[in-house]
């Protein structure tokens, strides 16, 4: 099918985009990527009535060291941060999972923060933004604000970001020492999205746990964090009959469904599984660091 | 009817400017309005790769943007990497490898291809399926493919 007829503004500045999308609440989106927007448009499952195109924008697609954190523009693309150095030193679960989202001509062209406004439940950048408890930075008509990445994914395929809203950068905190990253992703074909997907990352002190995150995507309306799983890791000794216990009670608070691509309890179940990898991957690195 | 946009692109190295309504879509505007039919349309969400096109030397969906985005834009489509009796490299390693039946989509694995050896090193043949597990081919089972991009790197890397 076609896209439906739409009015088409080309922002050049952030300033200009928001004043666009007020003119038109509620019936105006941006267009970034276009690797999702542009299939909802072409199968007619969206009808804005304008699309306010942030890709001439200048300077809003930088990656840039912050505080030994790194701090991501909403318009990186995706092949930009599988190739980005700093990212690559600080956040090398990202160089990771970036060859695992889509294909080379979907990364040359789908962005950081389009994935994160997007918010799919099963896409690699959201569970990250989660698991790295990322500032998600928006501005909008009143202004700029900071949203913790917890409360960003409110529920399927939506987020905390108004209607006028510009989502214009994330900043990745940066990890303590002596930590070290797992990142395990199931899905039938590359580049397709995960049936399930698992990151982790664990910080040692000596031998025990200093601290744990677990983030999960594809197994619920949003990215899951494991809280249950990370508390019962913390202040004990790394080992596999921890990891393993961790990896069940991360499954107990995954909340996958049925669909054509698998059983809610096949999902559950590779929950267990990628958590344990995911550990004692991440286990051994912090070991090495 | 939303109103047409000016955009002016550099199409296989012509430059060419065209009216365009937003939403026409880059591939639908390469095919009607240009003619270059090697843009094929399969299944219009980025899933099967036919229409990839190179964009300012990336490969790209033509799908998945709108002409209107292309304005400034480099363009190459199949029809700008070589043509009969002088091919390109590559398009002629898949004529010595029979890496094509219906040819249908035969521009998307060639213009991804091209992308892929020059940002990837391409050690094996699972990284080259891995490479194009993103275009979608119904009739050759893909091992011809594989041989023929396989075959075609080195040389391709070494003339640039
Ligand atoms: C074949 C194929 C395979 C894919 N596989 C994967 C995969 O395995 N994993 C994965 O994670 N993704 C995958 N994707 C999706 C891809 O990563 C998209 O790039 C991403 O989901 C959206 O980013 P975009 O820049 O393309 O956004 P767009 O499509 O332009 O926009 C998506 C939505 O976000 C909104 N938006 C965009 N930018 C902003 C902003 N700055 N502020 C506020 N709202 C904004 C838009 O209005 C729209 O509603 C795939 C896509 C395709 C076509």
């Amino acid at each position: 099918m076609k896209p439906p007829a739409f009015d088409y503004v080309c922002a050049r500045s952030l300033d200009e985009a928001i004043d666009a999308l007020g003119r038109r609440p509620g019936e105006a989106k941006i267009l970034a990527g276009g690797q999702s927007l542009t299939p909802m448009l072409n199968f007619r499952l969206a009808h804005p009535g304008m699309l306010v195109d942030i890709n001439r924008i200048p300077g809003i697609d930088a990656i840039r060291d912050d505080d030994g954190g790194v701090r991501i523009g909403t318009l990186a693309r995706h092949r930009a941060i599988e190739v980005s150095d700093s990212i690559r030193k600080k956040f090398p679960i990202l160089t990771a999972a970036a060859a695992h989202v889509g294909h080379l001509a979907i990364r040359n062209r789908g962005t950081f923060g389009g994935s994160i406004a997007h918010a799919d439940p099963a896409a690699e950048w959201p569970m990250l933004a989660l698991l790295l408890d990322a500032q998600i930075e928006a501005k909008g008509p009143q202004g700029a604000r900071t949203i913790p990445a917890r409360e960003f994914f409110t529920t399927f395929l939506t987020t905390a970001l108004g209607d006028a809203e510009i989502l214009t950068e994330v900043k990745l905190p940066a990890l303590p020492a002596k930590t070290g990253w797992g990142f395990e992703e199931l899905s039938r074909r590359p580049g397709d999205f995960a049936l399930a997907a698992v990151a982790a990352i664990v910080t040692l002190d000596g031998k025990t746990i200093k601290d744990a995150r677990i983030s999960m995507g594809g197994v619920g309306g949003t990215p899951l964090r494991a809280p249950g799983a990370e508390a019962l890791l913390r202040g004990k000794p790394a080992d596999a009959a921890l990891f393993e216990q961790a990896g069940k009670k991360a499954a107990e608070e995954s909340d996958p469904s049925n669909d054509v691509h698998a059983t809610a309890d096949y999902r559950r179940h590779l929950v267990s599984v990628l958590t344990r990898r995911a550990l004692t991957s991440a286990a051994e690195k912090a070991a090495q660091g | 009817m939303s109103a047409k946009h000016k955009i002016s692109v550099t199409l296989n190295g012509k430059k060419i400017e065209r009216e365009v309504e937003p939403r026409l879509l880059l591939g639908d505007f390469l095919r009607e309005e240009i003619g270059l039919l090697g843009v094929h349309h399969g299944c219009e969400q980025g899933v099967c790769g036919a229409c990839t096109i190179l964009l300012n030397g990336d490969s790209v969906r033509a799908c998945l943007m709108f002409a209107v985005q292309a304005d400034g834009a480099e363009i190459t489509t199949v029809e700008g990497i070589g043509e009969p009796g002088n091919l390109h490299p590559l398009q002629q390693s898949f004529w010595d490898h029979h890496a094509l039946q219906c040819g249908f989509c035969t521009p998307g694995m060639l213009l991804t291809s091209i992308d892929l050896i020059k940002k990837y090193p391409l050690e094996n043949d699972e990284q080259i399926r891995h490479g194009l597990s993103g275009n979608i081919c119904r009739c050759t089972g893909y091992q011809n493919i594989v041989t023929a991009v396989r075959e075609a790197a080195p040389g391709l890397r070494a003339a640039k």
